[in-house]
């Protein structure tokens, strides 16, 4: 994508007041690269990896994500603040994340006690048979 | 509006750790639900969001331009994406909502049934529970029991049959007294040879894990947000549209088709993201 994509589009210089405008071939190419790895992690589903499943799957959004990113929302061609912006937001998520799970992971046990007693009175009254109060 | 773009990354954000630490806690869940949602529409609406985002990114482009009618036209190919992403997720909620594959404790009542006992009974009372009759030979149901996988049909009060299926195992008990005597084996032998689908009734499922409703919980929360921003993407590029067909957008003032296109590109972001995270698991 790269060697299409550095090649600068000749109406830039024609209009100066705009920002930058994202060649027609780079949006086709990158649409057309979207539609190519959505069909794929697609197909890739039907095959059973097992555990490597979810994994390419979302290495594939991944890289489907930076393709939109990069091209569509123009932050290749944008000041760098708005790509940290993004790129700080996204990283406070993961870090949420991974020590939500390390918490709970940690004491999961906590989380499986069944439900409180009123919880569990509505469930008895209204979804009898409902599983779900564990052990 | 970057910064904007920030805070919507956080908002979904909180229902993606919810996501992982559910799914962290209970992967069978997971892996089994996933087969309850439709493949084919989920990719369907993938590409029809992609569709749309490069029309958006297209849109921009025009107005940079000066180029009113294909802006116009641009605006209204991104419009019919995101109403078209609706339609099928319409019909996606609806075939589940009709299953009963819903979040909350309807999740554990039969899909016939439940019609029958709202209709029958007083908003005030509880739902009738169908008591099993112990001449039958069918064992009485224990908390133990009861938090094993058993089927236990709310019914209309004047119908009170049971019948012990081979579904249910040693201590189940599965009531079938809706279905004519005839039908009553083969539905359990079908249920029990298919592999979960759209169209399996889930409580039939022996194999159906404990806390499925987790999973339509959280689905229903991230795509219901996710709609709801679709939905207020139809609302402003509809007024892109207006302000294309009155001519105020060009290569000097296009800011707000620019904005616009990057929030829709973020909640095609999203979807990508969902896709995967729903669909596409085992």
């Amino acid at each position: 994508m790269h060697s299409t994509t550095s090649t600068h589009d000749s109406h830039a210089e024609v209009h100066p007041l705009v920002g930058h405008l994202v060649p027609v071939s780079t949006l086709l190419l990158t649409g057309g690269a979207l539609v190519v790895l959505t069909v794929l992690t697609v197909a890739i589903h039907y095959v059973d990896l097992g555990e490597a499943n979810i994994y390419i799957a979302l290495v594939i959004a991944s890289i489907k994500a930076a393709l939109v990113g990069a091209f569509f929302m123009h932050l290749r061609w944008d000041r760098p603040f708005n790509l940290l912006v993004l790129v700080a937001a996204i990283a406070f998520v993961v870090l949420m994340m991974a020590f939500s799970m390390i918490d709970v992971d940690a004491n999961s046990f906590a989380f499986d006690q069944g439900n409180p007693k009123t919880v569990q009175n509505y469930l008895d009254q209204n979804a009898k048979f409902a599983p779900i109060t564990a052990k | 509006m970057w910064l904007f773009l920030a805070t919507e990354v956080l908002f979904f954000g909180g229902l993606f750790v919810a996501y992982a630490v559910l799914r962290m806690l209970h992967p069978e869940v997971f892996a089994y639900a996933s087969h309850y949602l439709d493949t084919i529409l989920g990719g369907i609406n993938t590409l029809v969001l992609i569709a749309s985002s490069f029309t958006m990114a297209m849109a921009v482009r025009f107005a940079q331009t000066n180029k009113r009618i294909p802006l116009i036209i641009c605006l209204l190919l991104t419009l019919a994406g995101a109403m078209g992403f609706m339609v099928i997720k319409y019909f996606e909620y609806t075939h589940k909502i009709h299953e009963n594959l819903i979040m909350g404790p309807g999740f554990y009542r039969p899909v016939d049934a439940q019609e029958a006992t709202i209709a029958m009974t007083d908003p005030g009372e509880p739902a009738p529970v169908l008591k099993l009759d112990s001449s039958l030979g069918a064992p009485a149901v224990t908390p133990a029991a009861a938090s094993q996988n058993i089927i236990g049909i709310p019914l209309p009060a004047m119908d009170r049959t049971a019948v012990v299926s081979p579904l249910a195992g040693p201590s189940g008990v599965v009531d079938l007294a809706g279905t004519p005597p005839a039908e009553r084996s083969q539905y359990a032998e079908e249920a029990l040879r298919e592999v979960p689908t759209a169209d399996t009734p889930h409580l039939l499922d022996p194999k159906l894990p404990v806390n499925t409703h987790q999973f339509f919980a959280i689905y229903y929360c991230m795509t219901g947000l996710h709609g709801i921003h679709v939905i207020v993407g139809i609302g402003v590029i509809s007024w892109l549209v207006w302000g294309a067909f009155k001519g105020r957008y060009n290569s000097n003032y296009y800011t707000p088709v620019d904005l616009v296109g990057l929030y829709w590109h973020v909640v095609d972001l999203v979807w990508i993201f969902l896709f995967p995270l729903f669909y596409l698991i085992h």
